[in-house]
């Protein structure tokens, strides 16, 4: 049973270069099982979705991506995914609820399109949150389009977010009155609404970590709904606390080292023995101050999931196999 | 444009006729090089900018260089042991570094909006300046813009570097640049935001003010009729404050943009591309050294950061997976069991890392390169940084690697 079942908009946070892409793809294989349909979506620009499952890069059009992870009964959903750019965004949004006809093509020759996507303050936030909420809540305006059982966005960064989703205030400001100011408040119902769960992907490091904290602390603020926080890039964690404490005091037992390496098979060589005790000891380093970050984040009070660093790097392959970890732990 | 075409040894960019392997980045030369007046560090997100600036700052300081160093959202605990905290855009003395070479550092934290009220206030009366300030569209533009950061850390260090020329202060500047998410933003950033100001759109707006109505065509009435049907008519009215107030600082903005661009590509400049050993990172930096090239920017190297240590023994990861199997079928030996499954994913990554590296060098074989190892935790104080600057000028030096 999937932690967020009543979720409908998977929002997928966190510190640049944390695995949001990642984290967002492998959680959009996971819900996409029983023959669901599931959209993942971008709005950075970047093309990162396409570079992750391997295709051409994406069109401002909804595409079938791939099969998603299948259940125990082998059965699969299909993953769609969109790239959302603010310019195609507000031509489509003009054209589904305004007829302004040669208003609209004067809109694009005098560059007004261009300006309202890049400087109008807020404007391009809620363009791009407006997509996804089309996405989610279909309406009869979008003829033919399908209905996603769930949407997962790669959105922007725990800096920017709580900006990107909160669409009522920046906007409301500017347009006090008219439609823009409606059409966003409708759309904070649906983000401000359990039917939206922001996760956010952190590294086992401070500064990621303390992003985490006061993302959690700004969304809370917003009246966001937190969801799940991805504890991204996990160290393996093999060895027990008695031997990790050992390493790190230098006291491993060398014998017994030697004695098991032995049983493996291995040829043993000082040099060998030297360079795992090494290893280990840098290790444990590392995992005490990785465990530092984890005692941390165990001190929010937030459902949290952990994803291991894949040592050859995430290809497709990887990409199942997190999804099939997500879904373990009771993500998707 | 201007290009600078004389390039000393350490900064060969990628379109140089001597096309051999460039070998590894001598940062303490170019340090002690006193030509070198200005250092800028950039690189995609998160890959390590901010510390090897400090790092790099602190280095040339301990050697004598008196330097400043002008940081973007360092890590907080790195903030506090360098003492700048508060965000006042001034450049503030670091404490507890070796000074006996004659040298010191001054550090500081870019407040982006502040810099950017700043160049308003020196442009404009108090009256007007208060008017933009207080423009809805002018705290979007200075506080949000996409861009707003990057042109923000030029004008700073444009700021900088006058002030430091007057007054003798400093002989070397070590810019940081911001998160952005591609390194490009910092040499693209400037040229949009004058473009953006430069656009029809604006200069439309700007008309009614500058003169009689009658560059109003029916056109533009179109649409600000649309405008106003969609966004409300309070919405215009802020834009237009907004535009033809900053028309009076405008001038002012592409000017000096176009000077600190210029001092980017003197001779005393010197970029470092920071990239993780990772796909995405080294391909902003391969985005990034063509781009140097192009615009004739001094590239001195590429640092690859936060590498995976080499493991000390030779055991290859198939043998060490073997053993771990078999000890797993046995059921015994666990502490062997899981460090053989360390060593082996240590080799993978290793491995996986310098692959990476190895497809960036054949690409950009001029690139003088050096690679820092990842230290065990963050780098938050005067020790960890001068470590980093200690493995940033390890490799260095030995100009035999660099010969052929
Ligand atoms: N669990 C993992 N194991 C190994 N590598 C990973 C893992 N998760 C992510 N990565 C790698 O880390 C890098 C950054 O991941 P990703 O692009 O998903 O991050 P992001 O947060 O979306 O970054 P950005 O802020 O740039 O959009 C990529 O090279 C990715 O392959
Ligand atoms: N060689 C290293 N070994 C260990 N940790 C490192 C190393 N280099 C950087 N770090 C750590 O990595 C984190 C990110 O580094 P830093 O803040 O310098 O990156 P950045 O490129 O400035 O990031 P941003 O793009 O967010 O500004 C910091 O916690 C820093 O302490
Ligand atoms: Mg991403
Ligand atoms: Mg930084």
């Amino acid at each position: 049973m999937s932690d967020w079942s009543k979720v409908r908009l998977h929002v997928v946070t966190g510190k640049g270069g944390t695995g949001k892409s990642t984290v967002a793809s492998a959680l959009a294989l996971a819900l996409a099982h029983q023959g669901k349909n599931v959209l993942v979506c971008e709005v950075e620009g970047r093309q990162g979705l396409a570079r992750m499952f391997d295709v051409d890069p994406l069109p401002y059009q909804e595409r079938r991506l791939t099969t998603g992870l299948p259940d125990e009964d082998g059965g699969r959903g299909i993953v769609h995914a969109l790239h959302i750019d603010a310019e195609s965004a507000l031509l489509e949004y003009l054209s589904m609820y305004y007829r302004l006809g040669r208003a609209g093509k004067a809109l694009d020759r005098f560059g007004v399109i261009e300006f309202a996507t890049t400087i109008a303050p807020g404007v391009r936030d809620v363009l791009l949150s407006g997509k996804v909420y089309e996405a989610v809540e279909r309406n009869s305006r979008n003829k033919g389009a399908i209905r996603y059982d769930a949407v997962v966005l790669d959105a922007p960064p725990t800096g920017r977010i709580t900006n990107f989703l909160n669409v009522g205030g920046e906007v409301g400001g500017l347009a006090k009155v008219g439609p823009i100011k409606t059409q966003s408040d409708t759309m904070m119902k649906l983000f401000q609404s359990p039917r939206t769960a922001v996760h956010l992907v952190t590294l086992l490091e401070e500064m990621p970590v303390q992003e985490t904290i006061d993302g959690i602390a700004e969304l809370e603020r917003a009246g966001l709904p937190v969801g799940g926080i991805v504890v991204n890039m996990v160290r393996p964690r093999d060895l027990s606390d008695d031997d990790l404490a050992a390493a790190r005091a230098g006291t491993l037992d060398r014998s017994r080292i030697e004695a098991e390496v032995k049983a493996a098979g291995i040829e043993v060589t000082d040099a060998l023995l030297d360079g795992l005790l090494h290893e280990a000891r840098e290790h444990a380093e590392r995992r005490a101050l990785e465990d530092a970050q984890r005692a941390v984040i165990a001190g929010i009070d937030v459902p949290t999931y952990e994803l291991p660093r894949m040592a050859g790097g995430v290809d497709l392959g990887a990409l199942y196999e997190l999804a099939g970890l997500l879904r373990e732990q009771g993500m998707a | 444009m201007a290009r600078s075409t004389t390039q000393r040894q350490t900064r060969v960019g990628p379109a140089s006729p001597d096309a051999r392997r460039a070998g590894s980045l001598d940062v303490d030369a170019l340090i002690a090089d006193r030509r070198t007046g200005i250092i800028v560090c950039c690189g995609s997100g998160g890959v390590g900018k901010t510390t090897t600036s400090a790092a790099l700052a602190l280095r040339a300081a301990e050697q004598g260089r008196k330097v400043v160093v002008l940081t973007i959202d360092p890590a907080r605990r790195l903030a506090q042991s360098m003492g700048i905290e508060a965000l006042d855009n001034t450049p503030r003395p670091v404490t507890g570094l070796d000074e006996a070479a004659g040298g010191h550092l001054d550090a500081m934290m870019l407040d982006m909006k502040r810099t950017f009220d700043e160049v308003v206030e020196s442009q404009a009366s108090p009256e007007k300046a208060q008017q933009i300030l207080a423009n809805p569209f002018y705290i979007a533009l200075s506080s949000s813009f996409a861009g707003t950061q990057e042109y923000m850390a030029m004008e700073k260090l444009g700021q900088i570097h006058r002030d430091a020329q007057a007054a003798g202060t400093y002989d070397l500047i070590v810019v940081d640049t911001p998160p952005s998410r591609s390194a490009l933003d910092f040499l693209d950033a400037p040229e949009r935001l004058s473009s953006f100001l430069d656009g029809r759109f604006v200069r439309l707006l700007l008309a009614p003010a500058r003169g009689p109505a009658k560059l109003m065509t029916a056109g533009f009435s179109l649409i600000t009729n649309a405008l106003t049907k969609i966004l409300g008519a309070q919405f215009l009215k802020d834009l237009q404050t907004f535009v033809s107030a900053l028309d009076t600082v405008f001038g002012g903005f592409r000017q000096r943009a176009q000077k600190t661009y210029s001092l980017l590509q003197a001779d005393g400049t010197a970029f470092l591309v920071v990239a993780a050993p990772e796909p995405d990172a080294l391909r902003e930096a391969a985005y990034f050294v063509e781009r140097l090239s192009e615009d004739g920017m001094p590239l001195a190297g590429l640092i690859v950061n936060r590498a995976s240590p080499a493991p000390d023994s030779p055991l290859p990861a198939e043998d060490a997976l073997a053993g771990v199997g078999k000890l797993r079928r046995d059921g015994n030996g666990t502490l062997a069991a899981g460090l053989l499954r360390l060593h082996a994913d240590q080799v993978q990554l290793v491995e996986r890392e310098r692959a990476l590296r190895e497809r960036f060098a054949t690409a950009h074989p001029q690139v003088p390169t050096v690679v820092v190892p990842a230290l065990a935790g963050d780098v938050h104080d005067l020790d960890g940084l001068r470590r980093i600057g200690e493995l940033l000028a390890a490799s260095g030096g030995s100009s035999t690697d660099r010969s052929d």
